[in-house]
């Protein structure tokens, strides 16, 4: 019952996801052909504010619900790991227009074909961790 | 109670996504899709193959539950808080997608010919559907996060990793669309 919470945040997230059409891969073609100013409106006005909030949290120390402070994992440095992995994840993006979140909301608007996207990502998944180690870092 | 009915704007989806964020910080989690593809390999027993998928998945299950919101939060939208009016194109996108064999003509968020039932039985459906998850999947992981870990977190704390990997990410996007879709579109 404690994790019911997630759930509901989950809920806003794929109603929000479905109503900005952020999972319409007519918007993500459109993103990408710089045709349309959506999703960068999104992408952009989400940054600005959780940047702030960010900031906010790390100024004032501002707690979790269990009274912990939040912290901020700086990830390692590297090029090659996100540029490469990047451009193999924007590869597939642009082709199913649907990231790691709407993939999933999209079952839930009712394209069962959607779940053969989840499944290959899982796969693709699988197999990254498989050759992991002879990847560049 | 019709303006909710309507595509919500910008700047409005693009605020609330940030208070999803900071919620999800509030509950001591941070906000990142890509990690259940992980938890489900672990799940899965992928753990025998590779070290990568040995840690303790249960630790992760309030980001499946999360998931579970979204899939029901897609149902609900689509069901209840739409107005059915079809998504609008501008003419030059339709015009180019449908020279490339790409259907805009019902109105739905995805084209039915890449994306529907029928088109997992045609090579340009599998390929799109197949090779695309695949390449999301593996990317995702590589790069350490996807868009919501990356462009969204990331991005918000000022991470230098997460910008170099937004970066990848549309130069991978734009190869695709302005040269790879023009040439998988007509299979």
């Amino acid at each position: 019952m404690n994790k019911i919470k997630y759930y509901l945040a989950g809920l806003m997230f794929g109603v929000i996801m479905t109503k900005a059409e952020v999972i319409s891969w007519y918007r993500i073609y459109e993103m990408f052909k710089f045709q349309s100013f959506h999703m960068f409106g999104i992408i952009g006005s989400a940054v600005v504010l959780g940047g702030l909030m960010v900031f906010w949290i790390k100024k004032t120390g501002f707690k979790s619900k269990d009274g912990m402070p939040i912290h901020f994992m700086p990830k390692k440095m590297s090029v090659p790991r996100y540029l490469i992995g990047g451009i193999i994840f924007g590869l597939g993006w642009a082709m199913t227009g649907a990231c790691p979140g709407p993939m999933f909301t999209l079952v839930g608007n009712g394209f069962v074909a959607m779940l053969v996207v989840v499944f290959s990502a899982v796969l693709g998944t699988f197999v990254y961790g498989i050759v992991k180690d002879r990847l560049p870092h | 109670m019709e303006l909710i009915k309507e595509p919500w704007p910008w700047y409005v989806a693009g605020p609330m996504i940030a208070v999803v964020m900071f919620v999800m910080l509030y509950f001591g989690k941070n906000f990142g899709m890509s990690a259940n593809l992980r938890t489900m390999c672990a799940i899965g027993g992928a753990g025998k193959y590779a070290e990568f998928f040995n840690f303790d998945w249960r630790s992760q299950v309030w980001n499946l539950v999360f998931v579970l919101g979204t899939i029901t939060g897609g149902y609900l939208a689509s069901e209840y808080l739409s107005n059915g009016h079809p998504l609008q194109l501008s003419e030059a996108i339709v015009s180019e997608l449908n020279a490339l064999g790409v259907d805009t003509q019902g109105g739905g968020i995805l084209p039915e010919s890449l994306f529907g039932v029928d088109a997992l039985f045609s090579l340009r459906g599998i390929v799109m559907m197949v090779f695309g998850g695949f390449l999301v999947g593996f990317g995702a992981r590589y790069a350490g996060g996807c868009t919501s870990g990356h462009a969204i977190s990331g991005l918000s704390d000022l991470q230098v990793p997460s910008l170099i990997a937004v970066v990848g990410f549309f130069i991978g996007g734009l190869l695709m669309t302005f040269f790879l879709l023009p040439i998988i579109l007509r299979l």
